[in-house]
């Protein structure tokens, strides 16, 4: 059963194969090659929602992605809110409702593949009507890599609606001729279903592919890097502005046409067709001769053309000039149009006549699409000549064409076209031709009459004159920001709300700039318009995230020992893009136990725990000691080879931006090591200076983080446990001092092993080969294992080494902590000249006395752990705001040594404070807190060598 | 999506490379000997024209080498004249 509304023949649509779908609860009838607009129409209904301010009935007003009105929110196959009934393709059970406002996203995920590619061409077309088809033909025939994309499902774009003939042959024959020489020709990519949405610098272009539901990716984004770029992205037609405007029924001129000839589908039965340019003259023809009755053809020009007069006279379609449609009747679809003579001067009031209808076209003016134009930094003027905006000046490497440009004949958009084509390939350092075209008829025009606000029409009935239908926004609202001052098109569309929904005002744009300007009584081009702005149509999440989500969302670091922590079940932290062991819960134990647990093994037996996330770089070259002298604070030329020093590094300002130890391997070389998350940041920090401003130094940088997987054994008892898995090394304190390192073997592999400890407990750091880190960890788990050896994550070692005082960078430091501040004076040497950050620490706000400094706090002994975060003030009570803030909690957790909680924070003159209470302000309450010197365990250092 | 001229590897992405600033802002020679005011120049004073701008780039995800290059910060284009061996700061 085919659609009442549906012709016995014609249209592009395949009548062998039915589709069955649903909207708003009932089922109806369409074929394949039908949108879901074309398909209802098709069955008479027009009435798609109801709009989201006033909720007025509201139908198809379009036959293309230009829509305001027809949204819908799609069931099935899967949820999807917010597409445009003219642009969604029908299928088998497509299950569809209408749409008022927001749209409902899935609650499950998208079961559908969406995915990326990358391309690169010569000459990228955009939009395959006739300019483009014309283009791509003078572009592909110069051996330029071509891609030629448009949103359609097939080639040909006005073509396609218009039942043109070209060389007196239907124009389709044309463009499958064309198609298929583009797709045999090698380097030509054809993409129909694509829609450019976005054009970026340097010619870096972003496009969407609609690959069907049966395809493998549903979706495609292509970023497309093109040297030249022909925008043959046609016009879209502009609304009349009048009291009733927005009555289902009322539609673009030239959409109707497209109904008929493309989808065999006759939109009403007896139509008005208002106007002010000739174009819609052909769709009172083409629907006339289709089968609909034309009521008139009301234009507000004072003479219709001749050519179009002499058709319509052949088949007795009156047209009325000088009048204006200036009302419309009926309840949810249009039921008749008051005509009015436009009025001038000297004529009288007249009441206007009613004609009965249940269509009523219109057609302002053609818009040219200049949004990738735009885009592109082009700017636009108003021509008056064809009442819309065009391209002014051309940015580098893109060119506007065909209708895009202001031309309206197809015989013009084929030979430009053909040229854009040819010049773009020429510019891309091809030999190109122009290709021939065919020819198009066309006759003399009469110029169209821009109309904005109909003359006469009483402003009363400004709240019913719709400028902007998927907004719902009207000539009054207009009025209201005009009165109330405004008068930057900028300001008119944020207070309106004009231009600001799905279709980014593709019909409402130009109409309200227009509005505005008879409003405050100046030119359309000084008013202008709105800056046109990605993406030209929406695009939806999934597509743009392509394979980039879930697990592949961004790239995981694991180490060499990441599959036995799994085997542990414990939860990883995030650090950087690293995965971390956080802490290792035994059965029943919930995180704070097992931290607890975990730091009373290592303050009084042994511990391990996965510390290759650290960063490492390999320092090398005759300079690498003066290079080292001039990035950390303290002296490092000094160090001999086989000792360790802790290093801070800061930037020129004098704040510290990362910390780590500093091995000499050799006489000409150092390995350094980085906090986990900082490790790309210190390599490219080193590098700048390098290259920049020491290129005379002798010094190569390379990354190593990855080469080694290391070890962090920890606890008074941890001697003992390497010992058993070492022959040797001599890890007597003596032979084997705190911050030196020596070569061994430990388990069996080629070890180097560091006496160092963040911890404050004897300990050894073992690295090995990354390829080894696994085997080395077990057999070090194994040997320990009747010292009940206890793996830490890193939150264990967070609170052990805060128990110590060590900051962390990046924690207990935000970038305005200068070394002084952290306390750690001592690691800044007075030895040298000049060092990153040195002069900076004579700076007037570097010596002031209130400067913040790193100090412990203890909240009551048995009080719950103070927040991280925990503003510090004053007094037990809360003056008056603005309260004055004296710092702020870093660092804060449970002791398992001291048995109670502890904190670092940062706090104005906090040294000088020791011993005295502050408060910590936690929810509504007043936390006392009393401020200490950082280090809370093992003050003296005994326990660092066992 | 800036097409960003690598000396070393040639028109790359945008997103492979981090941004450095105005470049020609050399390191003083003798930083102790600057008055606070001048030090603070060097710190923190930059300039952000609406025009033609010399700055450096670094090519992170790449080879890591840092060069300078002229943009016009109004339309993102990149002059193409320019000696991209330039390793000055
Ligand atoms: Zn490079």
């Amino acid at each position: 059963m085919t659609g009442e509304y549906r012709l016995a023949e014609g249209g592009r649509i395949n009548r062998d194969r039915p589709v069955r779908f649903r909207f708003d609860g009932h089922d109806y009838e369409g074929f394949d090659g039908d949108t879901l607009a074309s398909a209802l129409l098709s069955n008479g209904v027009h009435q798609v929602g109801t709009s989201i301010r006033y909720g007025r009935p509201r139908g198809i007003a379009s036959a293309g992605p230009e829509e305001p009105n027809a949204l819908v929110q799609i069931e099935e196959p899967f949820p999807e809110p917010m597409l445009t009934a003219t642009t969604v393709e029908l299928r088998d059970g497509l299950v569809a409702s209408s749409l008022p406002g927001q749209g409902r996203l899935a609650t499950e995920p998208d079961p559908a593949r969406y995915d990326a590619i990358n391309a690169h061409c010569d000459v990228l077309i955009v939009g395959a009507g006739p300019t483009g088809l014309a283009a791509a033909l003078s572009a592909a025939r110069s051996g330029a890599r071509v891609i030629i994309a448009d949103a359609d499902t097939e080639f040909g774009g006005s073509l396609l609606g218009s039942g043109e003939a070209l060389d007196h042959a239907p124009a389709g024959r044309w463009i499958d001729r064309v198609t298929a020489e583009l797709r045999d020709t090698p380097d030509v990519t054809v993409l129909p279903h694509t829609t450019v949405f976005g054009r970026y610098d340097d010619n870096y272009l972003v496009a969407v592919e609609h690959r069907g539901e049966d395809a493998f990716t549903r979706q495609r984004t292509w970023h497309i890097r093109a040297r030249e770029v022909v925008l043959a992205t046609g016009s879209h037609e502009r609304p009349l502005v009048f009291p009733g405007n927005d009555r289902p029924g009322t539609m673009l001129a030239t959409s109707a046409r497209t109904y008929v000839h493309r989808y065999g589908v006759l939109p009403g039965r007896r139509a008005v067709v208002f106007t002010t340019n000739d174009s819609a003259y052909a769709a009172a023809i083409d629907l006339h001769d289709a089968g609909v009755e034309i009521a008139a053809v009301v234009d507000v020009r004072p003479v219709a053309t001749t050519l179009w007069t002499a058709r319509c006279v052949e088949r007795g379609i009156q047209i009325l000039t000088s009048c204006a449609v200036t009302g419309t009747s009926g309840t949810d679809r249009v039921s008749g149009a008051q005509i009015s003579p436009v009025p001038s001067a000297d004529s009288a009031p007249t009441v206007p006549s009613e004609l009965d209808c249940d269509l009523l076209l219109v057609s302002g003016g053609w818009n040219p699409a200049v949004h990738l134009h735009s885009q592109a930094r082009g700017t636009v003027r108003y021509s008056e000549e064809i009442g819309a905006l065009v391209p002014d000046s051309t940015p580098r490497g893109v060119r506007s064409v065909g209708a895009a440009a202001g031309s309206f004949t197809t015989g013009e958009c084929l030979r430009t076209g053909s040229e854009a084509g040819r010049d773009a390939a020429r510019e891309a350092g091809f030999g190109a031709d122009t290709a021939e075209v065919p020819g198009a008829p066309s006759g003399p025009v009469t110029p169209p009459q821009p109309t904005w606000l109909l003359p006469g029409v009483p402003a009363e009935s400004g709240d019913e004159q719709f400028v902007d239908l998927a907004r719902d926004a009207t000539v009054a609202d207009v009025r209201k920001a005009v009165g109330a001052g405004m008068s930057s098109v900028e300001h008119i569309k944020r207070f309106t709300t004009i231009g600001t929904a799905h279709d980014q005002g593709k019909t409402s744009g130009l109409l309200s700039s227009g509005v505005i300007a008879e409003l405050l009584g100046v030119e359309v081009a000084q008013v202008g318009a709105t800056t046109f702005r990605p993406p030209y149509a929406p695009v939806a999440f999934a597509a743009l995230a392509g394979r980039d989500r879930g697990d592949l969302y961004d790239p995981v670091r694991v180490t060499a020992m990441h599959d036995w922590h799994l085997t542990q079940d414990c939860p990883f932290e995030n650090v950087g893009q690293w995965k971390r062991p956080w802490y290792y819960p035994q059965p029943g134990e919930d995180m704070d136990s097992a931290v607890l647990r975990e730091c009373h093994a290592v303050r009084t037996g042994v511990g391990m725990q996965d510390v290759s996330t650290l960063g490492k770089i390999d320092v090398q070259g005759p300079d690498a000691a003066e290079f080292l002298d001039l990035v950390y604070t303290n002296k490092m030329s000094t160090l001999k080879v086989g000792r360790i020093r802790y290093g801070l590094m800061c930037h020129a300002d004098g704040m510290v931006f990362d910390d780590g130890t500093v091995m000499r391997t050799g006489e000409h070389r150092y390995l350094i090591s980085t906090t986990s998350g900082g490790a790309a940041g210190v390599l490219e920090w080193l590098e700048d200076w390098l290259q920049t401003e020491w290129p005379h130094l002798q010094v190569h940088l390379t990354s190593v983080t990855e080469h080694w997987a290391t070890i962090a054994l920890a606890g008074p008892r941890s001697r003992e446990v390497l010992a058993r898995v070492t022959s040797d090394i001599d890890l007597d304190n003596d032979a084997f001092p705190f911050m030196s390192w020596t070569d061994g073997t430990v388990a069996g592999k080629a070890a180097r092993v560091c006496r160092i400890s963040f911890s404050g407990e004897l300990a050894f750091e073992i690295n090995v080969p990354w390829w080894h880190g696994r085997e080395v960890w077990e057999a070090l788990y194994q040997a320990g294992s009747d010292q009940d050896i206890t793996p830490y994550g890193t939150e264990t070692m967070h609170v052990l080494r805060a128990e110590k005082g060590f900051p962390i960078v990046g924690q207990d430091t935000d970038g305005t902590v200068t070394p002084h501040d952290l306390g750690m004076s001592w690691a800044v040497s007075k030895k040298k000249d000049d060092f990153l950050g040195m002069r900076s620490f004579s700076r007037a706000d570097t010596v002031r006395s209130d400067r913040k400094h790193l100090v412990g706090l203890l909240p009551p002994a048995d009080s719950a752990v103070v927040p991280e975060g925990t503003q510090l003030v004053e007094l037990a009570e809360l003056p008056e705001p603005p309260v004055p803030m004296l710092g702020h909690i870093t660092s804060s957790y449970r002791s398992a040594a001291l048995d109670r909680p502890f904190a670092l924070a940062l706090v104005k003159s906090g040294r000088d404070r020791i011993g005295q209470t502050i408060y910590g302000h936690v929810g509504d309450r007043l936390v006392p807190v009393e401020i200490t010197e950082p280090v809370f365990y093992d003050k003296e250092g005994n326990r660092r060598d066992g | 999506m800036m097409l960003i001229p690598c000396p070393w590897c040639g028109p790359r992405n945008e997103t492979e490379f981090h941004y450095g600033g105005q470049a020609d802002v050399s390191y003083p020679a003798e930083p102790q000997q600057l008055s606070d005011a001048d030090w603070a120049r060097f710190l923190f004073y930059r300039a952000n024209p609406k025009g033609i701008f010399t700055e450096r780039w670094n090519h992170q995800a790449g080879c890591r080498r840092w060069f300078t290059i002229r943009r016009d910060t109004t339309t993102n284009e990149i002059f193409q004249d320019d000696s991209h061996e330039a390793v000055t700061r």
